[in-house]
């Protein structure tokens, strides 16, 4: 493609949450869209937990959008799960609010939502391309002007990477750093179909309701993480999530990474809620963790980064939340792409108008209230001690053994003293403050 | 329920193997590499110590695309997606 005929508005690379999103924005506001996937269809490649907090972003999406699109089930039920070696305490979080309609969060499958989500792409206008791999940008002396896919050369006047955690593009394009182990945790996860009868029953849910379940401690052997089961129509998505950093750092001769799914999978947490059910995927996935000296530069002279490429991830407490703040970024820089082409101007400062209405809204608010939140997360304390010692403070005190029963104050006192009111401990509760 | 290895964890995927590797190791490079923890990080255990001459060695055909080694790897591997129709399909994901 070199004639200027065939050149676009906007090429759009990644058809993930992030990059559907911004071709959605554009092409409804009647710019031509090129959306670019290097899977067989949005989606094959795509991996989350996964829930999606639909509040934040309810809005910028039209109101039959959220009414057709296939998510898997509102959740009402939320559990955290403290592991020990041996033992773990659950505490189950329910409320009102969680029941409320429209519900604030589902779970959903990636392959089925980015998959729908691209037919909506489509019939907005836009054209989307799937088995295209964007191999590097294009230049016209320095300025980007589109990108190369293989052999071909598409030219458009901005080129939005919404390319995901490793984005080559944001890279290329300098906006990113080189792809490094800090920042980033890797999440393993397996999908198991199971009958939505069983699925309600083992969860205590009512027809048609969802549960999501966090788990923290022993099952990420002493390395920041945790690991997520939510529950979908009709299967169970059940992973983890590490850092690299610490990943990277185990001897070479550990068990491999996928042993430590294995292991979490067989905990007695876990096992009967999966019995009987069929293993029907196995997938990997990066996620980038927003970084503690702040984000990239998202914006250059006819480029713009969207989504997880611009590591707009928030990792607070266990959860990881992405979706939605990237679909709010590619909603954005849609929209700054539009205003830029009214002017006639793709340039930096023209196209910052993306970066003013990320802090306007609620991705850069939520983002820097969770700031602080990796550095915190960072405590291996958090992972290592606390969950082991709040087991074993109730096995205190539920446990009768052949002896009788201990006092329960003097243990439970000294347990309380040498973990939590421990000079680390307390530590720990200081750096807290700034959550 | 039964626990699977995690080849036939790989085997339930769909994955659309294409004949050119997408990710290349520089012997020379492993041979140096202290640290290897390609070996134990990666989710699709496709990097091994083969027994006989004690180097790494990789199958690229299960390959989930994560970038796990990618950013791990000490040196600078030669990593990138297999072309557009090949590699990992999520039905699910
Ligand atoms: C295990 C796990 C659990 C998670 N849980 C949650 C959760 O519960 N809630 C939540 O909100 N977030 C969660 N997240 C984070 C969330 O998944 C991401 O933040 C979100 O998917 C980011 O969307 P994106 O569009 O930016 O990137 P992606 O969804 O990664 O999309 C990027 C797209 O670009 C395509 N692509 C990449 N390079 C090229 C190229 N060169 N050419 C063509 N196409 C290309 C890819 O195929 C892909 O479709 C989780 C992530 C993981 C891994
Ligand atoms: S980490 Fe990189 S250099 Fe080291 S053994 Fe693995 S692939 Fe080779
Ligand atoms: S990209 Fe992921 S799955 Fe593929 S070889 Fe590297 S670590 Fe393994």
């Amino acid at each position: 493609m070199d004639s200027d005929e065939q050149k676009v508005d906007l090429i759009v690379v990644g058809a993930g949450l992030a990059g559907l999103s911004c071709a959605y924005e554009a092409a409804r506001s009647g710019l031509s869209v090129l959306l670019l996937e290097r899977g067989d269809h949005p989606g094959a490649k795509n991996v989350s937990g996964g829930r999606i907090y639909i509040e934040p972003v309810r809005d910028l999406m039209p109101a039959k959008f959220w009414q057709d699109a296939p998510l898997e089930r509102p959740v009402t039920s939320e559990s955290l799960v403290l592991m020990g070696p041996s033992s773990s305490v659950t505490l189950v979080f329910s409320s009102e609010s969680m029941r409320a309609d429209p519900p604030s969060s589902y779970t959903i499958l990636r392959s089925r939502f980015d998959r729908w989500f691209g037919e909506q792409v489509e019939a907005s206008g836009a054209f989307v391309v799937p088995q295209a791999v964007a191999t590097g940008l294009l230049r016209d002396g320095d300025r980007i002007a589109g990108v190369r896919a293989g052999e071909e050369d598409l030219e458009a006047d901005v080129v939005v990477a919404a390319d995901g955690a490793l984005s080559f593009l944001a890279r290329e394009a300098g906006l990113a750093p080189g792809l490094a182990p800090a920042g980033h945790a890797l999440g393993i996860k397996e999908v198991i179909a199971l009958d939505p009868g069983r699925i309600e029953d083992r969860l205590a849910l009512a027809p048609g309701q969802g549960a999501a379940r966090l788990f923290l401690g022993d099952l990420t052997r002493s390395m920041v993480g945790g690991g997520f089961l939510y529950s979908n129509r009709d299967s169970i998505s059940l992973g983890l999530v590490v850092s690299l950093e610490d990943l990277g750092g185990r001897p070479d001769d550990a068990d491999g990474s996928h042993a430590l799914l294995d292991a979490f999978k067989e905990r007695p947490e876990i096992r009967p809620l999966v019995e009987g059910g069929e293993t029907v995927e196995y997938s990997a996935h990066l996620i980038p963790e927003l970084p503690v000296g702040g984000l990239p530069s998202r914006v250059t002279d006819n480029l713009l980064v969207v989504g997880d490429a611009a590591g707009l991830v928030i990792y607070h407490g266990i959860t990881v939340r992405g979706m939605d703040l990237a679909m709010a970024s590619g909603v954005l820089a849609a929209r700054a792409c539009v205003k830029a082409r009214e002017a006639g101007d793709f340039s930096a400062s023209a196209l910052s108008k993306y970066d003013r209405m990320l802090a306007e809204s609620f991705v850069m608010r939520d983002v820097e209230r969770h700031a602080a939140a990796p550095g915190f997360l960072a405590r291996r304390r958090l992972y290592e001690t606390y969950p082991r010692e709040i087991c074993d403070l109730l096995e205190d005190l539920f446990r009768v053994g052949p002896d009788g029963k201990e006092r329960l104050y003097p243990a439970a006192w000294k347990r309380v003293r040498r973990t939590f009111l421990s000079m680390e401990g307390l530590k720990d509760l200081w750096a807290a403050r700034k959550l | 329920m039964k626990t699977l290895s995690v080849d036939q964890k790989l085997a339930l995927d769909a994955i659309k193997p294409q004949d050119e590797p997408h990710i290349r190791l520089d012997p020379g490079k492993c041979r140096a590499c202290k640290a290897r923890p390609c070996l134990q990080a990666c989710p699709a255990h496709l990097y091994t110590l083969s027994p006989e001459t004690g180097e790494v060695t990789f199958e690229h055909a299960g390959c989930l695309e994560c970038g796990t080694c990618l950013a791990l790897c000490p040196e600078d591997l030669d990593w990138s997606y297999p072309a557009g129709g090949f590699g990992v399909q999520y039905r699910h994901g």
